[in-house]
Order: C-alpha cells, then sequence, then structure tokens
C-alpha cells in the first residue's frame, strides 16, 4: 500500500520537475531561438562567476526579479480572485500532465508501474476539460483587475477560447473512432500496430487533416502569437495589464505549460506518444525479418526517450511558428475557428465514419 | 464628382488557404535559424569567421565603426613641447551657437605665438556638436575625432571638460594630479594660475 503512495508521488515528482523545468528552459528557447531567426544573438548579459553558458541563468535571473518585485493589486480590484487568478492558470494547465503516459508498462520484480501519473479511463476527456477550465484564470484576470483593457483581453480570451475548443474536440473524435478508446495509454498502444507490417499506425496517418485542424486550434488555446489576441500586447497589453511579480510570471509560465501540453498531446495522438517504430515489448522486431530483442528496462526507456524527442521536435516547431506568423486580425480569427476548422473538422469525422463502415471489417 | 474605383487584387484560392503562406514563411526563418546556428557553432570552432552569424554588435566591448567624419567628443591639438596649439583667438568660442566654450588667452613668451589659452572649458552639456569650432579654428588646435561617445555622468559637473580632458581624450574625472606644465587654471589649482613657461622649455 505505502508504495503504491510513494511510486505514485514519485511519478508526479518526475514529471512537475520535468515540466517546469522545461517551461523554464522555454525562456531560454524562446530568446535564443527567436535571436536566431533575427540574425542576433540573444541574451548573453547574466553570467555566474563569468559563466554565460550561452545566455541560460537568464531564465534564474528572472527568476530572482520576479520572486522580489513588488506585488501589485490596484486599489479597486477583486482582492481575491486577484490573488486566485493566475493560481488557477497554473493549476489547471499543470494537472493536463496528469493523464499523459509519458512510457509503457515498467516492471521492477513483480510490480507492473504504467508510466502515467494518473490512469483515467477517459483521460482525453478529462485532459480537454482540464484545458478549457485554464481559460478560466484568464477570464478571472481580466475580471478582477478593474482595467478596461483588462477585461477586453479577458472578453477576447474567452470568445477564442469558445470558438476553438470546438474544432478541437471535433477533431478529436476522428481519432477516438480509428482507435476506438479515450484512454491516452490504449491509445498509444493501439497506435503501436503496422500497416501491412511497415508503416507505424499512427495518428498521422490515419487522421492527417484531424492533426491540422488539432494543431492550428490547440495554438490557438495556448494564447501565443499568431493567436495572442487576448495579450495583444502592442494594442491592449492584455488580461494581465495590472499583474507584477510572480503573479504575473505564473501566467507567463501558462504559457510556456500549454504549449508543452499541446506538443504532448500532439506527440500522444498523432505521433505515437511513447511508440518506437518495430519496437515491441520483448524488442525490435523488423518487418525484414530481422530481430534484436531489449530487456524491459531498455524498452521503458527506448519509449521515454522516443516520447520525450518527438514533444520538443513538436515545442521547436511551435517556437518557430510563433516567431514566423504575424497575429490574426480579431475577425480573421473567428472566420478561421468558425468558418474554418469546425466544418473540416466535422467534414473529417463524417469521412472518416464512411470508411471505418466501408473498409472497417478489412483490419 | 467624378467615382474613383479602386480595384484590390484578389487573393486567389491558393492564397486564401493560408497554408502555403505559412511554409512559405516558415521556409525563410527555418533557413535564417540553420544558418545561424551552424555559423555560430563553426565560430566555436574558429572557422568562417568572415561570414558574421549576427547583426548584433555587442556595445560595451564591440563599438560601431565609426565615420572619419563622425563629430566625437573635443580634443585640443599640442605641439612638440606638449603645449595646445591653440593661440587663444577666440573665434571658436564667438562662432559657438551654445555659447558652451570659455576660453581665457594669456601671454605666450614666443613674440611669434602671441597667446595662449590659461584656461580652455568645454560644457559638454550644453554642447549641440555642431562641429562649428572645429570649422572655424585658424591653427588646427581644436578637433571633434576621438571617438568618445560614452559622455553620461552623474553630475552637470562631470560634464565639464576643461584643459587637462581636451588635450588628453584619456583622462576621465576626478582627475587625480595636474600634469601640465605651462601656466594654466584649472579646478585642481582652485582658480589659481600653475606652473610656469621656464618648465616647458626646461624639458
Amino acid at each position: 500500500m505505502i508504495e503504491d503512495v510513494i511510486i505514485k508521488l514519485a511519478l508526479s515528482g518526475f514529471v512537475l520537475f520535468a515540466v517546469l523545468n522545461l517551461a523554464g528552459f522555454h525562456t531560454w528557447v524562446e530568446r535564443k531561438q527567436s535571436a536566431l531567426i533575427q540574425d542576433r544573438i540573444g541574451a548573453n548579459r547574466a553570467p555566474i562567476f563569468g559563466f554565460r553558458a550561452l545566455g541560460l541563468f537568464h531564465g534564474i535571473a528572472d527568476a530572482v526579479k520576479m520572486f522580489t518585485k513588488e506585488d501589485i493589486i490596484p486599489h479597486r480590484a477583486d482582492r481575491t480572485l486577484h490573488t486566485l487568478a493566475p493560481f488557477f492558470s497554473v493549476f489547471f494547465a499543470l494537472v493536463t500532465f496528469a493523464a499523459i503516459p509519458f512510457g509503457d508498462r515498467l516492471i521492477i520484480g513483480d510490480r507492473v508501474i504504467v508510466l502515467q501519473v494518473a490512469k483515467i479511463d477517459a483521460a482525453l476527456l478529462y485532459v480537454f476539460a482540464m484545458l478549457s477550465l485554464g481559460v478560466y484564470g484568464v477570464i478571472l484576470a481580466g475580471f478582477a483587475s478593474r482595467n478596461n483593457y483588462a477585461i477586453m483581453g479577458g472578453l477576447r480570451a474567452t470568445a477564442q477560447m469558445i470558438s476553438y475548443e470546438i474544432a478541437l474536440g471535433v477533431s478529436i473524435i476522428g481519432v477516438v473512432m480509428v482507435y476506438e478508446t479515450m484512454d491516452l495509454s490504449e491509445l498509444v498502444r493501439a497506435q503501436g500496430q503496422t500497416i501491412g507490417g511497415w508503416i507505424p499506425f499512427w495518428g498521422i496517418l490515419t487522421q492527417p487533416v484531424a492533426f491540422f485542424v488539432f494543431v492550428t486550434a490547440a495554438l490557438a488555446e495556448t494564447k501565443r502569437p499568431p493567436f495572442d489576441l487576448p495579450e495583444a500586447e502592442s494594442e491592449i497589453i492584455g488580461y494581465f495589464v495590472e499583474y507584477s511579480g510572480m503573479k504575473f510570471g505564473m501566467f507567463y509560465l501558462t504559457d510556456f505549460l500549454e504549449t508543452i501540453v499541446v506538443a504532448v498531446l500532439a506527440t500522444t495522438l498523432f505521433f505515437g506518444g511513447w511508440q518506437v517504430p518495430f519496437l515491441l515489448p520483448d524488442g525490435f522486431h523488423f518487418p525484414w525479418g530481422g530481430e534484436f530483442l531489449v530487456s524491459n528496462w531498455v524498452y521503458v526507456l527506448l519509449g521515454f526517450a522516443s516520447f520525450s524527442i518527438k514533444s520538443l521536435v513538436f515545442m521547436f516547431v511551435f517556437m518557430q511558428l510563433r516567431w514566423t506568423l504575424p497575429r490574426f486580425r480579431y475577425d480573421q480569427l473567428m472566420r478561421l475557428g468558425w468558418k474554418g476548422l469546425f466544418p473540416i473538422a466535422v467534414v473529417n469525422v463524417v469521412v472518416t465514419a464512411l470508411v471505418l463502415v466501408i473498409f472497417g471489417e478489412a483490419r | 464628382m467624378a467615382t474613383i474605383v479602386v480595384r484590390r487584387p484578389e487573393l486567389t484560392f491558393w492564397e486564401k488557404l493560408y497554408i502555403p503562406q505559412i511554409a512559405s514563411g516558415l521556409k525563410i526563418t527555418f533557413r535564417h535559424f540553420f544558418r545561424n546556428l551552424l555559423l555560430h557553432t563553426v565560430h566555436l570552432m574558429g572557422y568562417l569567421k568572415h561570414l558574421p552569424a549576427s547583426a548584433t554588435i555587442q556595445y560595451p566591448e564591440e563599438l560601431r565603426p565609426l565615420m572619419s567624419r563622425f563629430r566625437s567628443r573635443h580634443r585640443l591639438t599640442v605641439r612638440e613641447d606638449n603645449t595646445p596649439r591653440c593661440v587663444g583667438c577666440m573665434l571658436c568660442e564667438t562662432v559657438c551657437p551654445a555659447k558652451c566654450i570659455t576660453i581665457v588667452p594669456g601671454e605666450h613668451p614666443d613674440a611669434h605665438i602671441e597667446k595662449y589659452p590659461v584656461r580652455f572649458d568645454i560644457d559638454l552639456g550644453v554642447c549641440v556638436y555642431c562641429g562649428y569650432c572645429v570649422e572655424v579654428c585658424p591653427e588646427d588646435a581644436i578637433r571633434m575625432d576621438t571617438g568618445i561617445l560614452d559622455l553620461a555622468s552623474y553630475s552637470r559637473e562631470a560634464m565639464k571638460l576643461d584643459i587637462h580632458e581636451l588635450m588628453d581624450p584619456g583622462l576621465r574625472k576626478p582627475l587625480s594630479d595636474c600634469s601640465l606644465k605651462f601656466p594654466h587654471k584649472c579646478e585642481l589649482t582652485g582658480g589659481e594660475v600653475k606652473g610656469s613657461w621656464a618648465a616647458v622649455d626646461g624639458v
């Protein structure tokens, strides 16, 4: 009994450690990647004992700055909600990771550990519920600040969330129809099959349209450019105008956390999660007949590495997109959500259903 | 009134799809990213230094190259015996539109030179860097070619340069001791005339 508790604590501790550090690391990636794209050098002026380490210490300097800054609550603001809002934001972004499987079953002695913090049967629903709840932090921040610009940002966030949440949800239905499960662990396991022994049965191959709709809608959910209308730094500064210190830092952190959530979800749903091509639980089985057997530890580690690499590549691509595309105009944003992505997602569901009914028996 | 119909170019279906445009944008950013990443890495190993990986000039360590006609902090040119070339003709003080130059001329022992500045102050907090003083000088005694741009200081007093700093652009306030041998007035002597021409001749 106590061992179960320890294992769960270790798993959740590991996920929290990895995710929060990755989010901190994102500040560095954002600075340096944008610098390289724009032929600059990027932040490199926070040396520790003369070591600049390519500006890596700027994240630490940022944290020190955020924690030591004065925390200002506007005079007429709602003190309780103003304080709670950033916590809501970060909390819902963090708990999403509980349902993400980052590796297959690890066997220690006679104990089987699933590398997933919480094994939820309807994990997919849970993840999207938590993602949607995240917008409450934004709305509360806008509302509690008693600032017209902040409210404007909050309202924009709300409208944007509603528009894109639907496209997001509908795009996932296709995936659920193909793999016939809502459990993310099972969904990843189902992607371990192959088509004709050669091609991995990943979501990107079975649901390419859903993938594009998902990525677009999910990027809109992260509230980062080109969908940063709630923030819109150059016009309304956004829902966190009235925040300073670490409370602002938490909104900032949420942005990065949500990027990571989206990257991880895209990996899980469309790129086979921890699946490595041709790797079965006992080793590699190549379609040309070769075999290379590995132990359970190596298998799990390879799976985790595969999951991490795919997620990191997604984060890199998302960062590149963020520094490539200009912000949408508000009506363009709405049109893209309602008239573009939503119909495409619906058509995708219908086509998927037809294909499954016609060719479903063959599989 | 005639109506002008402006026809805006309509987007083709291909352009309305967004995706090709996004792809072409990504192509540019990815090209810059990987080119610069590669160049930075190669620079670390010491190769291809002539290909710049960034347009950044790292300011306090690197300075932007200045044009030869750029007007920077003033200096007074000197003769071989380390006395100022200035003959105290007051042309620069007269032409200065900001009235930032203060000259007190004194008699020079050499009859061919006639005068020299006992005191020569420029208040950089007032100077507009027009360069008229350089243009007007008949003796090429004042120039604005030191290349010194970082003139910020914590007080207005520190912006006032006297003859020490003007003759030696390397000097910065606060000055420690007075090294000029010819008779001159400066803050270090408390407004008194210090030095003698005999000391200059003795060198």
